[in-house]
């Protein structure tokens, strides 16, 4: 019998707990008990991938207990991926972020790298749950991290961006909670699986439809659908650079896989595309929420902000892309979970090291950064081409299923947002590499004659950008095979 | 913003209050909440378990694995408060109060150490004088109370009870030592770095008795591999103890840290 | 109309609890200072508390803790029938409910502390004129 699924979760929060013990009695053995536990899950978690494949989902009960009278973790192809994915991030963020830690919060290094591995437990638990109570305890653990951390960031306005999510955060939350009591009170049961099974005989029940909106608005309000993200721009663009790394690509992604798994599992594609007629309605959401992100993103002065309107614009694609109805387009929806991850935290290891090295990162302070940060700016470029869309990346990938299951679901509407998001990402990045091209004019040295002095980032945060554009190309490359081994059995 | 407000609450209530109306009926014996999963509780749990307090048995044994996420969550929260306001910085003048008459000392050069006797005590400038009767009173009732919340940890099983009740009136006792004489005084007993590791060991207990069923062959929290060494009866009833003695400790401790760290704006001197 | 009385007579545990939710919904939305809106986030989470112990709630059941001798093991004991106890998970899903509001709750004040610390004001307002003067 193997532990496999316990293991992912409880190695971070062994972790943390060793760490929270060391962190008061010596300082230094944080930062490796860290790296040791999310090194350990990352293992479990490909392990946990290479016997799913093999021999099919993975049922562990929690305490012994069967369900529904215990918690049950069910791992399948689509939560063993993610799973591998968030772990990976996690662990290659600790060794990029080291020095940045260091420089943003000095005194309190070890409670930092405490509070990190709770988060990531978090996490981890979102994905591999399959008990929908548990998955609502699990959301706070991650809420909970993540409205600390933020506040521990920019020193005038960090704390009103993380109250702000405080209260929005905590609206999401409990209206999933809501939904959750409103099935439990027509089912008698919080286990995933029973209640897809009584579905079903429930299909007309006005209750049940309000535990639908009520539990997918709470998740739309998680991961920042527009209208209600108004949280996220300032909420990550004030975060700690050790942690805004890992929060954008993370944890919207993990609420839409929430949402997914909301949808497939739980109430059942059929269900929502054929009872219910609040598809169209929602796909033309996602419409507005693209135009809008891409809109937004063209009039920030700050980087870090302009990369936050960006996440926006992605969520509209996966919530455009889940809600269409076909195969293709939940497989392009599913796909971009994962591009959508590698990219931008390749994107956010790069904004960490300009603030490592400048400290503000409005547009206008960026020039002359080719010839300051090349490899910093060439993982940029790289990332760049990624979120517009430049085949072999990842990106286009994604896209490419995206739209063509727009067409064939004849949401035309969607297909165009995406053509013109891609347009309008291409203008913004190329706003910000004309800057980034020229040098200052102020340093009066004629043209480039002098050497120009080389000030790059640590070699650890260069080594994790290095390894994550070679995944952006790789995992772009062998789009195919993922979709094959992974996802396409997944949704049959 | 009073609209939007007005708006958002009349949508969202009028969402809640449509579903409502599929709902059983108050009191209803027969909806499916009562009918499917919580029958199979009230009538296995007291066998299985060993354990009377059906809530206290499907807490720490049946749904155990929701009870230490919530664990988690209360140490992230006495985390978040450390981490957030706490102020290292050194003070930067002191005032000192001799007790017999009454004057005050005020050290205005933070770098100057004056090694003080004992019929000096620490100032702050908020001081009021404090009260014999309340400082008598909370003295005589504070192990009293500890003695009652150890009894609530202990009874979980067989009265309302358990861990995070009786942790929280053992926080509060120690809290009622803050409010009664001042801040410094439960520092003194309790020390900062004591509350941390306290807290996290509470926290360890929990994952580790879970932990150490996953190394003795079953599952993560199954309580029933302990039974080769501690025996097969009550071995149920034991792991529960044995979880609700380590939620004991981790609430206790991260009350004490969130009552301190917001009192004192993170700088551990003055109090209430 | 009498059977919309009807109705809420039979179910007025939710129609109480649902008014209540609103009220702390509507002070979180609306309300200036950041100490009230935190009050509405709690009167909020209490509401939903409540709602959910209401589910457990039978006539002429008692509280979920089995009476009777329970000393002796596999003697004659009376058989347990689930319709004397009322339903006790929904008081366990809350105990976890509860301690996770306490913990928001407590993670709010330490940030308004901060904020307080910062600009010395707790209306929001005040502090969005503070903050788009400090931006010019």
């Amino acid at each position: 019998m193997n532990n496999y699924p316990a293991i992912v979760v409880i190695a971070p929060l062994l972790g943390a707990l060793f760490a929270g013990i060391t962190a008061w009695v010596e300082d230094r053995f944080t930062y490796p008990i860290a790296l040791t536990a999310l090194g350990i899950a990352c293992a479990a978690a490909v392990a946990d991938l290479c016997i799913v494949l093999t021999h099919g989902p993975i049922q562990y009960k929690m305490a012994g207990w069967a369900p529904p009278m215990g918690i049950e973790y069910r791992i399948d192809a689509l939560n063993a991926m993610v799973l591998v994915l968030v772990t990976a991030i996690a662990f290659l963020n600790l060794v990029a972020s080291f020095r940045n830690v260091q420089q943003e919060t000095p005194d309190r290094t070890g409670a930092f790298y405490v509070m990190y591995l709770l988060f990531v437990v978090g996490l981890t638990g979102v994905v591999s749950t399959g008990d929908l109570f548990n998955l609502y305890v699990l959301i706070e653990i991650t809420s909970l991290s993540s409205y600390t951390m933020i506040a521990l960031g920019d020193k005038d306005r960090g704390a009103l961006a993380s109250l702000n999510y405080v209260f929005i955060g905590v609206i999401g939350a409990s209206f999933y909670l809501l939904g959750v009591g409103y099935i439990y009170i027509k089912t008698g049961t919080l286990n995933m699986a029973e209640v897809a099974t009584m579905m079903p005989a429930l299909k007309e029940s006005s209750a049940i439809l309000v535990a639908f909106i009520l539990c997918i608005l709470g998740v739309f309000i998680k991961m920042a659908l527009f209208p209600v993200h108004v949280w996220l721009p300032n909420a990550y663009s004030y975060a700690p650079v050790g942690f805004a790394r890992i929060v954008a690509p993370l944890m919207t992604k993990v609420m839409v896989y929430a949402m997914v798994r909301l949808m497939i599992t739980v109430f059942g594609l059929d269900y929502i595309f054929n009872t219910l007629d609040l598809a169209e309605g929602v796909v033309w959401m996602a419409t507005i929420a693209i135009l809008a992100g891409g809109v937004m993103a063209l009039s920030q002065k700050n980087l870090k902000k302009m990369l936050t309107y960006i996440i926006v614009c992605e969520i509209g694609y996966m919530v455009g892309g889940a809600w269409l109805g076909n195969t293709l387009g939940l497989t392009g929806a599913i796909l971009h979970i994962v591009n959508d991850a590698l990219m931008t935290f390749a994107l956010f290891l790069c904004v960490g090291n300009m603030v490592y090295r400048l400290g503000r990162v409005d547009i206008s302070d960026l020039s002359g950064l080719f010839g300051k940060m090349p490899w910093t700016m060439a993982g940029f470029v790289l990332a760049a081409f990624s979120i517009v869309g430049v085949p072999p990346t990842c990106g286009f990938f994604s896209k490419w299923y995206l739209i063509l299951g727009a067409f064939e679901a004849g949401a035309y509407h969607f297909a165009g947002a995406l053509l013109i998001s891609s347009l309008i990402c291409a203008v913004l990045f190329f706003k910000v590499f004309e800057v980034c091209f020229f040098e200052p004019m102020s340093e009066g040295h004629g043209h480039g004659h002098a050497a120009v002095t080389m000030e790059e980032a640590p070699v650890s945060s260069l080594a994790v950008l290095a390894v994550v554009s070679v995944s952006l190309i790789v995992v772009g490359v062998y789009s195919g095979t993922i979709v094959d081994t992974v996802i396409l059995p997944f949704l049959k | 913003m009073r609209l939007l407000g007005f708006l958002v609450v009349c949508l969202t209530g009028g969402l809640l209050l449509y579903g409502t109306g599929e709902l059983p009926d108050w009191g209803d014996t027969n909806s499916p909440a009562s009918l499917h999963l919580s029958n199979d509780y009230i009538e296995h749990a007291m066998e299985q378990t060993g354990a009377p307090n059906l809530v206290t048995a499907v807490l720490a044994d049946y749904r155990g694995f929701d009870t230490m996420f919530e664990t988690a969550v209360v140490f992230c929260a006495g985390l978040a408060c450390f981490l957030l306001l706490r102020d290292f910085r050194p003070k930067k003048t002191r005032y000192y109060r001799h007790v017999p008459t009454g004057v005050v000392l005020h050290v205005k050069n933070p770098d100057k150490q004056i090694a003080v006797g004992w019929e000096f005590e620490d100032m702050d400038k908020d001081w009021v004088p404090s009260d014999t009767i309340i400082k008598t009173v909370c003295r005589i009732l504070i192990p009293f109370i500890q003695i009652y919340a150890l009894y609530v940890v202990a009874h979980g099983d067989f009265s309302p009870g358990g861990g995070f009740q009786g942790g929280v009136i053992f926080g509060s006792s120690l809290i009622l030592l803050a409010i009664s004489y001042n801040l410094k005084t439960l520092m003194k007993r309790v020390s900062e770095k004591f509350l941390g590791i306290f807290s996290a060991a509470g926290v360890l207990v929990y994952v580790g008795i879970g932990a150490i069923a996953m190394v003795l062959g079953g599952n993560f929290l199954d309580y029933s591999k302990y039974a080769p060494i501690f025996g097969e009866h009550h071995i149920r009833a034991l792991g529960m103890l044995g979880v609700e003695i380590g939620v004991g400790m981790a609430v206790t401790a991260v009350m004490v840290v969130i009552y301190i760290n917001i009192v004192s704006e993170g700088r551990h001197d003055e109090g209430l | 109309m009498t059977e919309f009385i009807s109705l809420i007579a039979a179910k007025y545990n939710y129609w109480l609890y649902v008014i209540l939710m609103m009220i702390g919904l509507y002070a979180m939305i609306a309300k200036n200072n950041l100490i009230k809106k935190l009050v509405g986030m709690n009167i909020f989470q209490t509401a939903i508390i409540l709602f959910y112990v209401s589910i457990g709630f039978k006539h002429d059941a008692t509280i979920p803790i089995i009476q009777g001798d329970h000393g002796g093991h596999g003697a004659a004991a009376a058989a347990i029938k689930a319709a004397d106890y009322i339903n006790p998970l929904p008081h366990v899903l809350m105990l976890t409910a509860i301690v996770v509001s306490v913990a928001t709750f407590g993670v709010a004040m330490a940030l308004c502390v901060k904020i307080y610390q910062r600009y010395q004001t707790l209306e929001e307002d005040e502090l969005r004129m503070r903050l788009s003067e400090n931006k010019s």
